[in-house]
């Protein structure tokens, strides 16, 4: 956590970044398009590092030309959900690729109370290590 | 990247400096820059007629230009309102003007792809309550950073239904052409009475439109030159007695009802182009030239339905029953 000056959850691109600002989102978008990966967009207030089940807000976008209705669509679910880790995902579609291309968190939440370690122990005084979001000690929804 | 990326930031509006002599601005070099030229000569070639069409593209080109000449000179006037409604009957050239608008608008940077979607009725309105605005937002997103085209636009709103769920894609249609100035031009199409009947039941979109082009019809000469553009381009070409025969086929099917102007000549043309096959076909002549394949002679035109029964199909399909069986 030394190179991590605020503590922030880094997961995806850019994290270690400074916020991407909406200029930035659009030109990362744009690149995404112009190779043709459907855009989705995604939120989430477990931010353990394995968790891979982040929310859709809404359907994933392909087709488009343009990053400003993608880029609508973020505004509107940092609306709705203002304390919320979103990110924006790109998918490839190409036969025997199939997978998410790029990911990068575009929202998170004001405070990030950061990760405890978890220990348990085991049989033979083996001990097991975990990391715990401190977040997650609240109910869904009322965690940030 | 104000015009790219829409950003509000103002620009402390300076004073009009006396700038015409310290830093004068070129409008026939922007002019070369933009390549607009470029497309409106095509537009004039490949176009036919439409007179008040060309000018009312000419002058919206001029001030595109001459808005962004300002923009240099920190005259910041907000961006104008680009939407615009084209009326005009059947067949008149409306969506392919839409197509060479987008290109325009392109060029002069007003829109940042320059795409055009084409929709209907059927691409907005959804059939169950709550289907319609996803349904909007969706064909809306595609068309940010072009130009959406919807086509027969009065079938939107449809007064005898109370519960039509069009009004609410027309209310979510509104509000982009409001909110998304910048990201995207929105263009309606359709016959005039009933475009008409349309803005005076919603005025809000009435007022949101700033251009009005009305299309005119185009003459009997209009018709005949775009079909000899259409033949060339399909690499065919008229014979003089199959031009002839031609202009006096579109005298007869212009007072003939479903006469649908330009498409019309594209659906004779087709069937011309069956007939001059079929003909080649049942002839005795077994070594075609280059120009024989080429030609379309009077007769492919004089066998059209219109010119024997004085009528066509309802489907406009004259003819189309009396070709010779092959063999």
């Amino acid at each position: 956590m030394m190179t991590n000056v605020g503590n922030l959850v880094t997961q995806g691109q850019f994290s270690f970044l400074p916020p991407l600002t909406d200029k930035q989102i659009s030109a990362q978008i744009k690149y995404a398009l112009k190779n043709n990966w459907a855009i989705g967009i995604e939120y989430t207030d477990d931010p353990h590092p394995r968790n891979t089940y982040w929310e859709m807000f809404g359907n994933p976008m392909f087709d488009l030309k343009d990053p400003a209705g993608i880029l609508a669509e973020i505004n509107d679910c940092r609306k709705t959900y203002p304390n919320h880790y979103i990110r924006v995902t790109a998918f490839n579609s190409t036969r025997g690729v199939e997978s998410p291309t790029m990911s990068y968190i575009v929202n998170r939440p004001k405070t990030e109370p950061g990760f405890g370690v978890v220990r348990q122990e085991t049989e033979g005084r083996c001990i097991r290590y975990t990391i715990h979001s401190y977040a997650t000690d609240k109910p869904e929804a009322e965690r940030y | 990247m104000a015009i790219l990326y829409g950003s509000n930031v103002k620009k402390p509006s300076k004073e009009p400096i006396s700038s015409d002599d310290d830093n004068p601005v070129d409008l026939a070099a922007e002019f070369r820059d933009s390549n607009i030229k470029e497309v409106l000569d095509k537009l004039d070639l490949e176009l036919i007629g439409l007179k008040p069409v060309k000018t009312r593209i000419r002058e919206t080109a001029a001030l595109l230009l001459v808005d962004r000449l300002r923009k240099k000179l920190d005259l910041t006037a907000g961006a104008p309102s680009l939407h615009m409604c084209f009326t005009g009957n059947p067949g008149t050239g409306k969506t392919t003007v839409a197509l060479r608008m987008s290109e325009i608008l392109h060029r002069l940077g007003y829109v940042r792809e320059g795409h055009l979607v084409s929709v209907t009725r059927d691409d907005l309105v959804g059939q169950y309550i709550g289907h319609t605005a996803p349904k909007t937002k969706e064909v809306l997103k595609k068309a940010m950073g072009g130009v959406l085209f919807i086509d027969e636009a009065y079938y939107l709103y449809k007064p005898e239904n109370e519960r039509d769920y069009g009004a609410e894609s027309i209310e979510i249609l509104l509000q982009a052409m409001e909110n998304n100035r910048e990201d995207l031009v929105v263009i309606l199409a359709g016959y005039k009475d009933r475009m008409d009947k349309f803005f005076h039941s919603n005025p809000g979109m009435r007022s949101r439109i700033a251009h009005h082009i009305d299309f005119p019809d185009y003459g009997a000469d209009e018709l005949v030159a775009i079909a000899k553009l259409m033949l060339a381009a399909q690499n065919y070409r008229f014979s003089p007695e199959g031009e002839k025969a031609f202009r006096e086929y579109i005298g007869l099917r212009m007072k003939l009802e479903h006469f649908a102007n330009a498409r019309s000549v594209r659906n004779a043309l087709d069937r011309a182009r069956l007939r001059q096959a079929n003909r080649l076909f049942a002839g005795a002549k077994k070594n075609l030239s280059r120009i024989d394949l080429m030609t379309i002679e009077a007769e492919d035109i004089r066998a059209s339905r219109v010119f024997k029964e004085g009528a066509v199909d309802l489907d406009g399909d004259e003819g189309a029953n009396e070709i010779p069986s092959i063999g």
